[in-house]
């Protein structure tokens, strides 16, 4: 009886990875090339904006918040970088005054910026008007959306693509360096110090604090507005870079960049094991996560399931997640 | 006394004088931003000292000219009824209240502390018997946050590891730095947070009820800790309502009531009797109403209840007769609250069964509880009794609100009559129906709930906790309003971490020690120490 308890305990708590698991198996049935290591780093080349982007919003789980604008933020990031490097000698590019292809920096500093004051928005409504971050984020999403509509709409020709973009920003983006393409690089520097300032910074440990009891947090000293505010002017910053690359890896900026990437960044934090109730998360789970969404989308996409069933199973995938990662919080009585 | 305590000396305690070490190391450590307290010799034999403080509440005065004198290297017993202004003082002294009058002086310099982290960086520091500490995370960075220590710009666990170690090592705490601290029990938790005011290097410390949730042994242990800090001439406060641990520990005592200043006397000169009576200021028997019910025939059986997920009770069986008071004594974690849950249906049963009037009832959920004639009124009134921002006719139909249905519509006449009904005859004290109940005090805010149960005709009331909280005269109307119930016919199960209360209205006590029963004790050879005794049984 209580061996058959702990069984049935096991499965459940470990269902999602069995899913996973048998899922894969099937993809490397149908195509053992699957398993190539071209291929794994594809698969991770892909994941690394998104990740970037989870990194953020991870954060922001801990806090016992969420945020819903990240996608949108970074499609206004990606639509200031895409147009400052659309390639000089294309003819209706958005800004006819850059004749030189302006250093990559540029655009990476406007995409931060840009998305650090949408961040900070969203932290000041946190922490100073203690609003729910899913309030203020459903509020800045549709500003940011608007705004990223406004930019693109006012170019010359109306509401077009930002494309043909620099082969040197392309190249960049979308290079190797020693043996790992560049992308994967980025999404590993981010990871790695996000890693620091998690575990080893003040901050980091302010902010799991606050997450798992605020009170107690402030009782001991820590200026909890001033860290909430913090921990969203890092996400700021990587949604930033996320934004920057997401551009030039996609080559064409629309007004849809970014549309349900917060979810898919959401679902990751929440599949890599940090809790929604605040206080617990850790980077390589925010990692494990992001690369399992990635594989699921992946295998999906191999095993030539229905674009539309695709979203029915994703959907499946993250509520079965979710309710999961509730049980282990749950008293029973 | 107290020479049973002494303690083998390590080269640390014997470097400094009683009284003196605090002060030298706060001299090295206190950042001078607030108040600097250390640069004046202590102008007098207190380390604390707390005079004429006044503090005034809408409608109550819950100070007045309250005072409190702590020795260095001492244990200072702070005592009184709930309500009495203990921990009103006690927020007096940590600035989470600004007192109307009246000063507050620490080693003759006086202070004003703006909140717990100020008073603890200047020495002062607090345990309190709610535990605000963040569960998810480790044991030193709970006793570090807020002041990290740092290499390069970065936390250093290594700094925080050793530094924790060092102090858990002085006070042998057997605990380590780096469990979390939601795996660890009560009194390891709390040894944590003693620890933390150590690392402070606290020279104050106010131990808030810190032996409510703890074993005998752990007591003990926490005993040798204070012995420990008082040796380092640590001043303490400690409050508790438990006399007999208070003669044991302290050296002093301080007795309030109704926000004054009693008496303040050597623990030597007293004895329970006497401190009781300077507690009540009357005799013990004005503290209950004449006891008039007349139990009958047996209502309910309760056979072999053991609860499906631990922590939950363990094979209890007992009676319960139809006009009696059944009390339910027990220490802190002895499961009390998981049994009248479990019988409620707001826990599930693994086995057991459960008679009333002889035949066999199933209560899976509470619905169930209700339908069969059970009432609950809950231990945490705020948390899972009242709704807050409700007013007092939604608070007292609820239970019962499928009764004023008309048609698909409720009936609001029928509602009002009933809620007036609850208003009248459980006398609260209201303006109106329409009144949140969160801005009533907690005795009407707890008729209210009493009324709301009643409404649903129950046989049988467990109540868990029905006083907590609540001031002494609200006490005497709950008490009056149980031993009128039982006078009807209803029977009533009352769980209570107050014994006397228990002693005072009960036909019968049971005492529950771990889970089990312990013990069924008829009121005539009920007391303090044969229920303690029981209590402990299983532990």
């Amino acid at each position: 009886m209580e061996e058959k308890k702990k069984w049935s305990e096991f499965l459940l708590n470990y269902a999602l990875y069995f899913i996973l698991g048998i899922m894969i198996i099937f993809v490397i049935i149908a195509d053992p090339s699957f398993l190539s290591i071209n291929n794994m780093w594809k698969i991770l080349a892909q994941a690394s904006t998104r990740g970037i982007l989870a990194l953020g919003v991870a954060g922001m789980i801990v806090l016992a918040g969420t945020d819903l604008s990240a996608g949108r933020i970074l499609g206004c990031g990606a639509a200031i970088s895409a147009s400052l490097l659309q390639s000089v000698t294309y003819a209706s590019r958005m800004y006819k005054g850059i004749t030189e292809p302006l250093p990559l920096w540029v655009p990476l500093i406007l995409s931060i910026v840009v998305c650090v004051v949408f961040c900070l928005v969203n932290g000041f409504g946190v922490a100073k008007l203690h609003m729910h971050a899913f309030i203020i984020s459903l509020g800045t999403q549709l500003i940011a959306y608007g705004v990223l509509c406004l930019y693109i709409d006012s170019q010359e020709g109306g509401a077009q693509p930002l494309a043909s973009l620099d082969p040197h920003y392309i190249e960049r983006v979308n290079g190797w360096t020693l043996g790992m393409p560049n992308l994967v690089w980025f999404f590993a520097i981010c990871a790695f110090a996000m890693w620091i300032i998690w575990n080893k910074t003040t901050l980091g440990k302010n902010m799991f604090a606050i997450g798992g009891n605020t009170e107690a947090a402030a009782v001991s000293g820590v200026n909890v507005a001033k860290n909430i505010m913090l921990v969203y002017l890092v996400a700021g910053i990587l949604y930033g870079i996320a934004a920057f690359l997401e551009a030039g890896r996609i080559q064409s900026v629309t007004t849809a960049t970014g549309l349900n990437y917060d979810l898919d960044a959401i679902s990751g934090c929440v599949i890599g094991g940090v809790s929604f109730n605040g206080g617990i998360g850790t980077i390589p789970g925010v990692i494990i996560g992001v690369i399992i969404l990635q594989v699921i989308n992946y295998s999906l996409y191999y095993l030539g399931v229905n674009a539309y069933l695709q979203y029915v199973i994703k959907g499946l995938i993250i509520i079965l997640a979710v309710a999961i990662d509730v049980r282990k919080y749950i008293a029973k009585k | 006394m107290f020479a049973q305590w002494g303690l083998p000396h390590c080269a640390f305690f014997d470097k400094r004088k009683r009284g003196e070490n605090a002060v030298n190391e706060n001299q090295e450590k206190t950042t001078a931003e607030v108040v600097t307290l250390e640069k004046i010799q202590p102008a007098s034999e207190f380390v604390l000292e707390m005079t004429d403080i006044e503090k005034q509440f809408p409608g109550v005065k819950a100070l007045d000219h309250a005072k409190l004198r702590l020795r260095p290297g001492t244990v200072h017993a702070l005592m009184g009824e709930n309500g009495a202004g203990k921990s009103t003082l006690m927020k007096c002294l940590f600035g989470i209240y600004k007192q109307d009058g009246g000063e507050i002086r620490i080693d003759g310099q006086p202070v004003h502390f703006t909140g717990p982290k100020n008073a603890m960086e200047n020495g002062v520091a607090m345990v309190h018997q709610e535990l605000n500490q963040v569960l998810q995370r480790s044991v030193m960075e709970n006793i570090w946050l807020g002041r990290f220590p740092k290499q390069g710009g970065l936390v250093s666990h290594k700094v925080m590891f050793e530094e924790t170690k060092k102090v858990f090592d002085d006070l042998d705490i057997p605990v380590n730095p780096k469990t979390i601290i939601g795996k660890l029990s009560v009194s390891q938790r709390q040894m944590v947070e003693i620890a933390k005011a150590v690392s402070y290097n606290a020279k104050i410390l106010v131990l808030d009820e810190p032996t409510s949730s703890l074993t005998q042994e752990e007591v003990e242990h926490l005993f040798v800790i204070i012995n420990k800090l008082r040796a380092k001439g640590v001043a303490m406060v400690y409050i508790s309502h438990k006399m007999e641990e208070i003669l044991r520990i302290s050296d002093e005592v301080t007795i309030m009531r109704d926000g004054q200043w009693i008496a303040t006397e050597h623990a030597s000169d007293l004895t329970t009797d006497k401190i009781i009576k300077l507690m009540v200021g009357r005799d013990l028997t004005e503290r209950f109403p004449p006891k008039t019910n007349v139990p009958g025939d047996v209502v309910m059986e309760v056979k072999n209840l053991t609860g499906k997920y631990m922590p939950s009770c363990i094979d209890v069986s007992f009676n319960l007769h139809k006009g009696e008071i059944l009390g339910v004594a027990g220490l802190v974690g002895s499961r009390r609250t998981e049994l009248l849950e479990t019988i409620f249906g707001i826990a599930h049963h693994e086995k057991g069964e459960i008679l009333k009037d002889g035949r066999p009832i199933q209560n899976k959920t509470p619905k169930d509880a209700i339908a069969n004639g059970f009432a609950m009124l809950t231990e945490e009134r705020r948390a899972t009794g009242i709704f807050g921002g409700m007013s007092i006719l939604f608070n007292s139909v609820i239970a019962n609100i499928k009764n004023y249905r008309k048609g698909i519509l409720l009936s609001n006449a029928t509602m009002k009559t009933d809620t007036q009904w609850v208003i009248e005859s459980m006398r609260v004290k209201t303006p109106s129906q329409k009144t949140h109940i969160r801005s009533l005090s907690g005795g009407n805010q707890q008729k209210v709930i009493i009324g709301r149960w009643l409404l649903t005709k129950p046989e049988i009331l467990l109540l868990d906790e029905p006083t907590r909280g609540i001031d002494v005269g609200a006490k005497y109307e709950i008490y009056q309003l149980i031993i009128n119930l039982a006078n009807e016919g209803k029977s009533v199960i009352v769980v209570s971490s107050e014994m006397p209360e228990l002693l005072g209205i009960c036909d019968r006590i049971m005492v529950m020690s771990n889970g089990h029963l312990a013990g069924t004790l008829d009121i005539k050879d009920a007391n303090q120490e044969e229920i303690m005794r029981l209590a402990a049984m299983y532990v």
